[in-house]
């Protein structure tokens, strides 16, 4: 490449974005669930989300960032935001939170921060050095072939079917999440269905 | 440390360069652009304020605003300071924190999408591969901003507004999101046959294929762009389709409450917000930055003919000052203004003639700075123009249609827009695949 063209070209990911971002998505994770106003709790999540995003950009993911924004963000929060508008704020937050189920969820996050610190301390055993594909070159069917796996043509199938892929449970598992948060946000609402 | 920065500020100015200072990862050039493209919105947001009023007065044979300074034209800049000088009020009940964050939720989405619009090849802050979905997210956020007010506010007038922005907005971005979607299939239907969300491939993609995307596979095209050019209109909030604010029903709808400086911010984010769609309109279906006929009429002689053009339009608008300068009564009582106004003119006049000199300047050496800086004046004019047609039709559809009904709404948005735009990009893809 030419030199006179990239005079000045630096990373501009550096770790400075990397700790601003995740330092952003932990503070406005923990006003999620410490806030008794839920639309002020609702206003942290989008902030959780687009730090998250942003976090996707740093992983030269762009195409997953976008649809995070586009999605979670731009979508599914204005209609939560919408619908929690309508729920008498004052007396809700007067109201005993109505879960018991700390407990599941401390172990459910002492899980997947063991993940993730395996992840950490492991992470050059666990997964394979691979040479690192430019933005340009990342495209969206690498990341369909993740989630649902590669079309195999055989003899006695020749139109080809989906092999269920690595990651498929997974994303389904965030989906079944994504019910539960939508159930709640109508149990809230409406007390007597 | 300064020579370093001069190095990285000449070297973007080399002709070989050919990509945006966001890609060269030069970060001084990126943070000029920034800036300039935040001092133009800045500026472009108060001509707007006053042709808008202008313009509206004279669609009913009024006169608009005469008084302060010639023709009223130092009216939006008195408006601003008036603006910043009053009082800040919060009421008692509303909810302050959030009240007070509301306008800078809507600033910042209006303003953020700025980074991928693309002015010219180079002329662009940076260029994402998911630069039309990056813009149509963002854009998406703004309506967290009238939310929040409305929500903050803690008043019936500003809730309503809020609800009725939240569910016309999310109802009118699904078909501008069909017809975004049928533009982007045709910048695959070409030779190479790769298609690009890219906001500077999607214009490279129309210089390829030699057409405008507004008339390919006529009407298809155009209807895509139609669809586009309403839900813009109700995306944005304006008349007709400005309900969330509509004064005959809710005083001011979801910015009631608000008052002084967070006030303007809600109406420099609309008109910045105005600015960004009628950019993606131009950008997808009006050939970008291109200028008219570069397939036609080509050839030097031609290139420099509508290099010229930039110039020539604001030298016609200096002879209009000129004029209005001359015409005006000759009581004392004008002479300030008089004078005032003839000065205008003849800064505008100068600005006509700096422009004209790089155009003739850039015609001898191709790979001079000269060239480079008309090359990108030309692209930038261009584009501008075709979205000052865009910022005109707003107020044109503000001064001649009445406010739709809210069911009337919904109903067009859900029955009638999106039906056409699904069968558009449906037709879209048909042709596409049978035709070539």
């Amino acid at each position: 490449m030419n030199p006179v063209l990239n005079a000045g070209a630096a990373p501009i990911a550096t770790s400075f974005f990397f700790y601003f971002l995740a330092g952003a998505a932990i503070l406005s994770g923990l006003l999620v669930i410490t806030r008794r106003n839920a639309v002020h709790s609702a206003l942290a999540l989008i902030v959780t989300l687009l730090s998250v995003s942003g976090l996707y950009l740093m992983l030269y993911a762009p195409f997953v960032a976008g649809v995070q924004i586009i999605v979670y963000a731009g979508g599914i929060m204005v209609l939560f935001l919408f619908v929690i508008m309508l729920v008498n704020i004052e007396r809700v937050s007067k109201e005993r939170q109505f879960n018991r189920i700390w407990p599941v969820g401390l172990l459910a996050s002492c899980a997947l921060l063991a993940v993730f610190l395996a992840a950490f301390t492991k992470g050059k055993d666990l997964f394979h050095d691979r040479p690192i594909t430019l933005p340009e070159d990342s495209n969206t069917q690498q990341v369909a072939t993740m989630l649902y796996g590669e079309v195999v043509k055989t003899i006695q199938n020749p139109k080809g079917q989906y092999m269920i892929g690595q990651y498929t449970f997974a994303f389904e598992i965030a989906s079944l999440l994504l019910l539960v948060a939508i159930l709640g946000a109508v149990i809230m609402t409406k007390k007597k269905i | 440390m300064l020579r370093g920065s001069m190095n990285a500020l000449m070297s973007y100015l080399d002709p070989r360069v050919t990509v945006t200072p966001g890609q060269a990862g030069n970060e001084l050039w990126a943070l000029i652009y920034v800036f300039v493209i935040f001092a133009g919105v800045a500026v472009i947001v108060l001509c707007m304020n006053w042709i808008e009023r202008k313009a509206l007065a004279h669609f009913q044979i009024r006169l608009g605003p005469m008084r302060v300074g010639p023709h009223g034209l130092l009216q939006p800049i008195a408006d601003a300071f008036k603006l910043m000088l009053k009082e800040d009020i919060v009421p008692d009940e509303a909810d302050e924190v959030v009240f007070r964050f509301a306008p800078v939720i809507g600033l910042l989405a209006a303003f953020t999408v700025y980074i991928v619009i693309p002015f010219g090849p180079t002329q662009a802050v940076t260029d994402m591969n998911i630069g039309i979905l990056f813009m149509l997210g963002v854009s998406s956020l703004g309506v967290l901003g009238i939310v929040t007010a409305g929500w903050a506010s803690n008043s019936h007038y500003p809730l309503i507004g809020a609800l009725r922005s939240s569910a016309q907005m999310v109802s009118y971005e699904v078909a501008m999101g069909m017809a975004v979607l049928s533009a982007i299939l045709m910048t695959s239907m070409n030779a190479a046959g790769t298609g690009t969300l890219s906001m500077i491939g999607i214009v490279q993609a129309q210089q390829l294929q030699g057409i405008w995307f507004i008339f390919k596979f006529f009407p298809l095209g155009f209807i895509a762009f139609a669809i586009f050019a309403i839900a813009m209109v109700a995306e944005t909030n304006r008349a007709p389709f400005d309900l969330p604010e509509a004064e005959s029903e809710l005083t001011a709808g979801f910015h009631t409450e608000y008052s002084g400086l967070r006030w303007s911010l809600f109406m420099l984010g609309e008109y910045a917000a105005m600015l960004a769609v009628s950019s993606i309109a131009v950008t997808l279906w009006l050939g970008g930055w291109m200028r008219p006929f570069p397939n036609l009429l080509q050839g030097p002689a031609w290139e420099f003919i509508f290099s010229l053009f930039p110039g020539l339009t604001f030298g016609a608008l200096a002879a209009i000052t000129f004029i209005s300068a001359a015409r005006m009564p000759s009581h004392a009582f004008f002479r300030i203004q008089r004078a005032g106004m003839a000065i205008f003119a003849a800064l505008i006049g100068l600005l006509a003639l700096l422009l004209l000199v790089i155009a003739v300047a850039g015609r001898a050496n191709d790979a001079s700075i000269a060239a480079r800086f008309r090359e990108g004046i030309d692209y930038v004019y261009w584009f501008m123009l075709k979205v000052a047609v865009f910022m005109y039709m707003f107020i044109w559809y503000r001064a001649t249609w009445p406010r739709y009904r809210f069911d009337q709404l919904m109903k067009v948005g859900w029955k009638v827009m999106l039906p056409i735009s699904l069968g558009v990009l449906i037709l879209t893809a048909i042709v596409g695949v049978l035709l070539p």
